[in-house]
């Protein structure tokens, strides 16, 4: 498996693509950090950037990634090898290119930064974190359609349209939802709507170690109480890991199965 | 050494194989031929593991391959379509497959034979159609393996390229080496195969050598053999 990874990641490091989604990490941050002269501001600008793109980039540049593969695949798929490691391989090494370019594109800035300022990096550390983990569940997402979907229109549709109603479409229904039974006690409701789906509790994730709870009325002060314990925490974390192991042990059953 | 047992294939309502059977073992080239369409490419990547059959085993060495890969580093298999990584160059291709694979290669005498050598630095995309097959051709045949796989190898290939072909595969028959091959060239067949496995509507229609073909279709050449075949496809005498 470490010499499909290898190979994908080298390729992936050696496109233009993942060059570039660096250098707009990079500009943001040192822009926003430029703009605000305040990491915590710089932090909350980022924050809607990373919770909306960073899924954005890993779902487009996942099924368009895997789509072009197609060719090394098939390659791969005759020589001595087993399938998981063709999969797996392929799907980390595209993952961790874009993490790399997504974690020093925010990094350098705030190192930079840090040289006449003083950076909180726990915040700065899960900004990062989310990003990363996000990159990893999307693109996971992506792989997965794509594998299933031979058609590579229908199969960009149908992750661009995952995207949609993960980070646009299931924050509008939570809305409605909430404003239809507000005379209901609905904390808890809403704090496991959150939990199923990754933007919404990464975005959560952040904004309470910014202390912003504030904002969020009580509701907010439950989501504090929860999130700010270490069980809380540990929760959030594996809903987390589960958005990702759950999509990436499917790509693993499917691939097993299919005909190429 | 390869062993196809009832095999069953369809690709949702398309039924390709309908209960193949057919066994290859003791050296020497097959030829399996058929019609467009008829599962030649589909049996074949059955073989490799790329296609999984709905009914029916594949055994190789005696041992079944379903979820096994090991074996298929006794096969060197050459695809239908040479599709590879685009931005590779033709080098880091083969040095691709060498790291995968392992083992010592011979790779410079195919290099040499097919007369790759200027084009070694460039990348896959700007290749044209026959050279792409020649790079196909080393990949597939660099390692010293005992079954050799051939989906349409002619594709693309110049007069002279599809001469040094030619030999190269006799070559390899000299060692007593399993050759399965593909092609839609007549002329290849006759000059190459010791042997010829005709597919036709999913079935084994016809296994035997040439001279037997001719004899089976009563004509006295292999394309009109052939033809004869296609358009008596009702007759019922099978012969495997």
């Amino acid at each position: 498996m470490l010499k499909i990874l290898k190979y994908s990641f080298y390729d992936l490091l050696r496109s233009k693509w993942t060059l570039i989604y660096f250098l707009f990490f990079l500009l943001i941050t040192q822009g926003l950090l430029y703009i605000t002269g305040d990491e915590a501001k710089t932090i909350v600008g980022l924050l809607n950037v990373v919770v909306i793109l960073c899924p954005l980039i890993a779902t487009v540049f996942g099924t368009v990634n895997f789509y072009n593969s197609r060719e090394f695949t098939e390659l791969l798929l005759a020589q001595p090898l087993k399938r998981r490691d063709i999969f797996i391989g392929q799907y980390l090494g595209m993952t961790l290119s874009l993490s790399i370019g997504y974690f020093l594109g925010v990094l350098i800035p705030f190192v930079i930064h840090s040289i006449t300022y003083t950076v909180d990096y726990s915040v700065l550390s899960i900004l990062l974190f989310v990003g990363v983990f996000l990159t990893f569940i999307f693109s996971a997402l992506s792989f997965l359609i794509s594998l299933i979907t031979d058609n590579k229109i229908k199969g960009f549709g149908l992750s661009i349209l995952t995207w949609l109603l993960l980070a646009l479409v299931y924050d509008g229904m939570q809305l409605f939802l909430l404003s239809m039974l507000d005379n209901y006690p609905l904390e808890k409701i809403s704090l496991v709507m959150t939990f199923l789906n990754p933007i919404d509790l990464s975005r959560v994730m952040l904004m309470l170690k910014l202390d912003m709870s504030a904002l969020l009325g009580y509701t907010g002060a439950v989501f504090n109480k929860f999130f700010g314990s270490s069980f809380g925490y540990a929760i959030s974390l594996s809903a987390l890991l589960i958005w990702t192991v759950i999509p990436v042990y499917f790509i693993n059953r499917i691939s097993m199965k299919k005909d190429f | 050494m390869i062993q196809f047992q009832n095999i069953y294939k369809s690709f949702g309502k398309l039924e390709v194989l309908k209960g193949v059977s057919a066994g290859v073992d003791g050296g020497g080239i097959t030829a399996i031929l058929g019609p467009n369409g008829s599962g030649k490419t589909t049996l074949i990547k059955m073989l490799l593991g790329m296609v999984y059959p709905d009914k029916g085993e594949i055994m190789f060495n005696g041992k079944p391959i379903k979820k096994e890969w090991q074996y298929k580093n006794d096969i060197s298999y050459l695809p239908q379509i040479a599709r590879f990584p685009e931005n590779l160059t033709v080098t880091e291709l083969i040095n691709l497959i060498k790291d995968i694979r392992g083992g010592t290669p011979n790779e410079q005498r195919l290099i040499d034979l097919f007369d790759l050598d200027s084009h070694l630095g460039k990348k896959i995309k700007h290749l044209s159609g026959g050279t792409k097959q020649k790079v196909n051709i080393v990949l597939a045949m660099m390692y010293d393996n005992p079954v050799i796989v051939l989906d349409e190898p002619s594709t693309g290939l110049d007069p002279i390229a599809l001469v040094r072909l030619k030999d190269l595969v006799l070559e390899e028959r000299a060692k007593g080496k399993n050759i399965l091959i593909t092609t839609h060239i007549m002329s290849l067949v006759e000059d190459l195969s010791d042997e010829i496995l005709f597919l036709l509507e999913g079935k084994v229609y016809f296994r035997g050598t040439i001279p037997e073909l001719k004899d089976f279709a009563g004509e006295d050449n292999l394309e009109k053999s052939i033809a004869h075949l296609l358009e008596h496809k009702h007759a019922e005498n099978i012969k495997v």
